[in-house]
């Protein structure tokens, strides 16, 4: 692919749309703005009904935007049909053209780019080879299995060498083993390819094994937007941290600062948190505790009750009552550590360096 | 909040398409000038007289006692004929999806009588009726020696409509009881409720929009019937028929066009009630598939009433249609029962052959106009958005509520002295062109309609995938949308050709002496007795037909959408 990488920016987009029942508008994406560098792959995570995909379906050009332009490269493409657009979609649904085999499908943006007839085949051949679908031509998209189905989509958006791919949910109608190869795949084919990427998604997992950069959107807004881990470790809010990984959240206060370090106060312990510049003193603060870092043992910082205790396997699962605040834990590795049974009175422990706080 | 930019840069996406624009423009122009303008000139018609609004017209036509006849006789035959074809309707839809059949016989006979009013010219029924219970009839005559058996009038217009539209009622309501839950009824059983109890308290209430839509649907077929009151009415004149004579009879033109408005009106309030009352009322009370098969009844205390029933009607559709080859092969009906192909010689003396080309010719030139005209229209509709999508969809669905003889005498009013009477397109009036166009607008509804319940299927990302891939909207629905919805694009097709060979209403007024139209002369052999022949006439129209229709099975069987896309 020697065509030249584009970046895309996305300058203070709002969508609005009427709600069909009370007929009120809303902003279905408000004042989002991004700059997405060329190469990177970017996903748009968020619960559904944030406006991820209705701002991927403004990238494409399917939807037009209230406010704002867009660019894709140096060109402002607002007033461009989705055709003439330098983007290429990958629909959640596949959406293979059903009454065309596999060769047909992958070559049918080359055709309408009246691409002479040998370079198609050899640019088809190239591609179904990288997707690995070599020697499946001349099937039709029905004797696919969803994955091979999912690979016939991509080698057809990426096989016309578009500026930007878009993916729009891609992998949510495969299989939770499949979705989880797949994404590597994908993942390895864009570096392969050099392409820009936006790829919408609900799933966390997915768009922290696969993107540079994470854009979480919230009810229209982008709620923050980061590599996976400043995002998991350095979460702006309440519902990022809840978003993304499982959260327990413990309200204090912040008593003062060394540094960079908070001193904050919960239940009438002292905690030292680090990077806690941002809250002042005296302020009202939250603790993340990430289930992950946090054990349950016979001492440790806040004393607690055990209301759940679980076998996962991996992990012993507990749910403690710290207070009035349930705090769930999952103690990594439990063979041969001690169990608490549900009743048993313990307390909670984390190493101080590992926790974040709001 | 203002959307105003959206817009905006929806209208320059929208003209940036220069295919998409040309076609919502040319479709717009085709339904204003040939359905919306013809309904609106009938309007003014009737409310201006010498340039002054005046409502004398009005008072003219309805204290006409052939009005006031006709307007009753309307209503009254309407009334018979969508209750009894509900009913009827209700009966074989019930049997097919509730009962267990014993044969797979019942089934290709529901099949086969499900077809034939689609296929059959219009008066077929009335000419076997003639033939069966006139005077001369071969079961009134010859069986009960009854001599002066009287069919004509409102007993023989009910029974032949409701033999042609309870098929149409049959298929709705199939279609409806398939979607009810069995889990439904099976509570409703749990819970100690007898059979009849469940259909009466579960069924029968889920069903009752249906049934609305049922009657409401065969009342506008049964009001807009031209042929049928015609042949078999006797002096039982309908609005349709007087209409018609009140222009070629009584040379009436404006208040033919105030009868038509009278017409129309009724139609067109029975079709929005149905359209927009009923069908979302059917939708909200039954949603989705049905989640199981369901268990048939197999109690031969209700098995065999009622296939019994479907069986006696069944044979009696199909010893109707038999009944006219026979009409035409015997020498004199009633008389003289020896088989003789005189009336096939005396109608090709008569210019059958002309007749027939002229018809076929101009139904195979109508029918491509109209199949591809609904596949674009149901395609923007169900796939694009811009403003005159809802003009488009209403003009287009409001055709199916136009009677014939409403759009023939609005074309009359409409073109025979130009657009607006002021001469423009005026050369249009008594060509071939205003009469293709007639059959464009008769059949298109049908298309469009089965064209939106096609694309409905598809998955909007399929085409979206192809324009993101750079296809403008013309190369979408070339390359894209038609292959996909091609087995509706076949059936519209030949649903075209058949309807247009078929037609009547309309045509019987625009048609002049330079085209010879098959029904024409069916209905003009038919006024003036002569069975034998309009029976020959007919027989062979229902041949062509057939073969039509069997062309159509044939050609959408190798070279329609894939057996393997299908079962996606």
């Amino acid at each position: 692919m020697s065509k030249e990488k584009k970046g895309i920016k996305l300058d203070h987009i709002s969508k609005i749309y009427q709600d069909p029942k009370t007929k009120k508008d809303f902003y279905a994406v408000n004042d989002v703005s991004l700059d997405i560098e060329p190469g990177s792959f970017v996903t748009l995570l968020g619960p559904s009904g944030c406006g991820k995909t209705t701002t991927l379906r403004m990238v494409a050009g399917f939807e037009s935007p209230d406010t704002g332009s867009i660019y894709l490269g140096n060109e402002k493409i607002d007033e461009l049909t989705p055709n003439k657009r330098d983007s290429a979609m990958v629909f959640q649904s596949y959406a293979l053209l059903p009454h065309y085999n596999i060769f047909d499908n992958v070559a049918y943006g080359l055709k309408i780019r009246k691409v002479p007839a040998d370079e198609i085949r050899k640019k088809v051949t190239d591609i179904l080879a990288l997707v690995g679908l070599s020697g499946m031509e001349t099937r039709m998209t029905n004797q696919l299995s969803g994955g091979q189905q999912q690979r016939v989509a991509l080698a057809r958006a990426l096989v016309v060498e578009p500026g930007v791919l878009l993916f729009d949910e891609p992998l949510s109608n495969l299989d939770a083993k499949l979705r989880v190869s797949m994404r590597t795949e994908i993942r390895r084919i864009q570096q392969e390819a050099g392409i820009t990427a936006i790829y919408v998604t609900h799933d966390q997992s997915e768009a922290m094994s696969i993107s540079d950069k994470i854009i979480i959107m919230n009810a229209g807004v982008v709620a923050q937007i980061g590599t996976p881990e400043e995002i998991y470790y350095h979460p702006v809010s309440k519902f990022v941290a809840d978003f993304i990984g499982e959260a327990n959240f413990l309200d204090g206060r912040m008593l003062s600062h060394e540094g960079d370090t908070g001193i904050l106060e919960i239940q009438g312990v002292k905690i030292r948190v680090p990077e806690a510049s941002h809250i002042a003193d005296g302020k009202d603060a939250t603790l993340l505790l990430r289930p992950e870092t946090a054990v349950v043992a016979d001492e440790g910082f806040f004393p607690c009750k055990v209301i759940l205790s679980c076998f996962m396997g991996a992990y012993q699962s507990y749910h403690v009552m710290v207070g009035d605040t349930k705090v769930a834990v999952m103690d990594y590795n439990p063979r041969g550590k001690k169990i608490y049974k549900v009743g048993d009175s313990a307390f909670i422990n984390f190493d101080q360096g590992k926790v974040h706080v709001l | 909040m203002a959307r105003k930019q959206s817009a905006a840069l929806d209208r320059k996406k929208f003209f940036a398409d220069p295919i998409l624009t040309c076609s919502v423009i040319v479709l717009i122009v085709f339904l204003a000038l040939f359905i919306l303008y013809p309904l609106t000139i009938l309007l003014i018609d009737s409310f201006v007289k010498d340039g002054q609004l005046t409502g004398s017209i009005f008072d003219n036509i309805i204290h006409l006692e052939r009005f006031q006849k006709a307007f009753f006789n309307t209503m009254r035959a309407g009334i018979l004929t969508a209750l009894v074809s509900t009913a009827i309707g209700l009966l074989f839809s019930y049997v097919d999806v509730y009962v267990r059949l014993q044969s797979k016989f019942f089934e290709r006979m529901f099949n086969v009588v499900s077809l034939l009013p689609i296929v059959s010219p219009p008066f077929v029924l009335s000419l076997s009726m003639i033939c069966l219970f006139g005077r001369a009839g071969l079961i009134t005559r010859k069986l009960f020696h009854i001599y002066n058996a009287n069919i004509y009038g409102l007993p023989g217009i009910v029974i032949t409509q409701t033999l042609t539209f309870f098929p149409v009622c049959y298929l709705m309501l199939r279609g409806l009881l398939k979607n009810i839950d069995p889990s439904l009824e099976e509570a409703a059983r749990d819970m100690g409720a007898s059979r009849w109890k469940v259909f009466t308290t579960v069924t029968l209430p889920l069903m009752l929009p249906g049934l609305g839509n049922a009657f409401l649907v065969t009342f506008i077929e049964s009001a807009a019937d031209f042929a049928n009151p015609m042949l078999i009415g006797g002096d039982y004149d309908t609005l349709a028929t007087t209409i018609y004579l009140q222009i070629t009879g009584a040379y009436d033109k404006q208040g033919a066009a105030a009868m038509a408005v009278i017409l129309l009106c009724i139609t067109v309030v029975m079709f929005v009630i149905q359209k927009y009352y009923l069908e979302s009322k059917t939708a909200a009370t039954l949603t989705g598939k049905a989640t199981r098969a369901r268990m048939r009844i197999t109690e031969k205390s209700i098995t065999v009433p009622l296939t019994v029933l479907c069986m006696v009607i069944s044979v009696f559709v199909v010893a109707m249609y038999i009944m006219v080859p026979f009409g035409a092969l015997f020498k004199l009906w009633g008389r003289n029962y020896s088989l003789t192909l005189d009336h096939f010689k005396a109608i090709g003396d008569l210019g059958a052959l002309r007749a027939f080309r002229d018809s076929a010719l101009l139904s195979v030139i109508a029918s491509p106009i109209t199949s591809i005209l609904s596949m674009v229209i149901a395609w923007l509709v169900v796939k694009k958005k811009f403003k005159g999508r809802g003009f488009i969809e209403f003009t287009s669905m409001l055709a199916m509520a136009v009677p014939g003889t409403v759009l023939g005498v609005g074309f009359i009013r409409g073109f025979s002295s130009g657009v607006f009477h002021t001469g423009f397109m005026q050369n249009l009036y008594g060509t071939s062109v205003i009469l293709i166009i007639a059959f464009v607008v008769r059949s298109l509804p049908t298309g469009t309609r089965s064209g939106i319940s096609a694309l409905r299927q598809i998955d909007k990302s399929i085409e979206e995938s192809a324009i993101d891939l750079g296809a403008d909207s013309g190369k979408v629905f070339f390359t894209v949308t038609l292959p996909l919805i091609k087995d509706s694009f076949f059936s519209g097709l030949v649903t075209a050709f058949v309807r247009s060979i078929t037609a009547i209403s309309a045509v019987i007024l625009l048609v002049t002496p330079r085209w010879l139209m098959v029904t024409v002369q069916i209905n003009g052999l038919a006024e003036k007795g002569l069975y034998g022949e309009a029976c020959a006439y007919a027989t062979i129209l229902i041949i062509v037909v057939y073969a039509a229709v069997a062309l159509m099975n044939l050609f959408i069987k190798y070279f329609g959408t894939s057996k393997a896309m299908r079962e996606e």
